[in-house]
């Protein structure tokens, strides 16, 4: 299986239905932790990002994925829109040049994403941060041979839970150490969406 | 020649407007440019703003570029990888103090090393 345009487009048309049907628990769980503002930046960030994609012809998966990254950057205001930002424009980079994506590229793509943000954000896993999404998911999907909507829906829902259980290092929620504990990690339940909309583009089709 | 050139970055448009005020007035000869807000004037920063603040300011002798908060360094640093530019510098300071610390070198018309040196012993 193949990653095509269409399904890069419908990949952040369904990320920015969930995270605009989500968008005030998303907050709800950034106040408990953070500035409280993920919610309202990343649906400020993904509805940009849709109407960019809406007017225009994509040849390829990197041109959609450069246009969202871009657009995530300069509109979503939070720390959220360089990160975001980051790892898809780190996907785009690897990614250029395939029409449809192989596998193969789609899993380094990712792992390039995680380098990206890690380098970006100073952070690792384990810090209650995206990454705990990301990265796992990298290690996953390095051990399979094709896409497979339900493993990344499944994998991003286990991490995502996980980080509950985290204590916070980064960010705004560092300074609330042992109390960060017991509270979802706002950019990893962004994330559990983000694969999420992955799965269901994959299943979809081209 | 042009002195060195502040950008002042904050997650508040009238933070960085006051802080750029405060240099002009109490500095006077300081080419300073803010970057504060979203492109909508919220809370936040914005990747187009900070770019065209630095674009502004820049020439041969350099710029220094103050942040406050977390997303602003973030944003800050892809800016100034995406301009492509030499000799700009992103200042590990107090976003007022340090500012103001580096208009009164510029405007002494201190190169960029000798801005970036009195930061780092005021400030380490």
């Amino acid at each position: 299986m193949t990653f095509t345009v269409e399904q890069a487009i419908n990949w952040l048309t369904k990320s920015n239905e969930k995270i605009q049907k989500n968008k005030d628990y998303l907050s709800e769980l950034d106040q408990a932790i953070g500035d409280g503002d993920h919610g309202i930046n990343m649906a400020r960030g993904f509805d940009e990002v849709v109407k960019k994609l809406d007017g225009n012809d994509y040849e390829q998966v990197a041109d959609v994925l450069k246009d969202a990254a871009m657009t995530l950057m300069s509109k979503v205001g939070g720390a959220s829109g360089p990160l975001f930002g980051t790892a898809f424009l780190k996907i785009s980079m690897a990614v250029k040049g395939e029409e449809a994506v192989t596998f193969g590229t789609f899993v380094k793509a990712l792992e390039d994403a995680v380098a990206g943000v890690k380098q970006r954000g100073k952070a690792e896993e384990g810090e209650k941060t995206m990454i705990d999404v990301w990265s796992p998911m990298v290690e996953r999907m390095k051990a399979a041979d094709d896409f497979d909507a339900s493993v990344i829906r499944d994998n991003a829902k286990s991490s995502m839970e996980a980080t509950k259980d985290i204590v916070a290092t980064k960010g705004r929620a560092a300074y609330l150490k042992e109390r960060s504990k017991g509270h979802l990690d706002p950019g990893s339940v962004s994330s559990y969406y983000i694969f999420e909309a992955l799965a269901e583009s994959l299943e979809e089709g081209a | 020649m042009a002195n060195v050139g502040i950008v002042i970055i904050s997650h508040s448009e009238k933070v960085a407007d006051g802080v750029k005020d405060i240099l002009e007035q109490a500095v006077g000869q300081v080419t300073v440019e803010s970057a504060g807000g979203t492109e909508d004037g919220e809370i936040g920063t914005s990747l187009e703003k900070i770019q065209g603040a630095i674009e502004n300011v820049h020439s041969a002798q350099g710029t220094v570029v103050f942040y406050d908060l977390g997303s602003a360094k973030m944003n800050a640093e892809i800016a100034i990888e995406m301009l492509e530019l030499e000799n700009v510098h992103l200042a590990e300071a107090p976003v007022l103090e340090g500012a103001y610390l580096a208009a009164v070198e510029a405007s002494m018309g201190s190169a960029l090393d000798e801005v970036v040196k009195a930061l780092e012993k005021e400030f380490k």
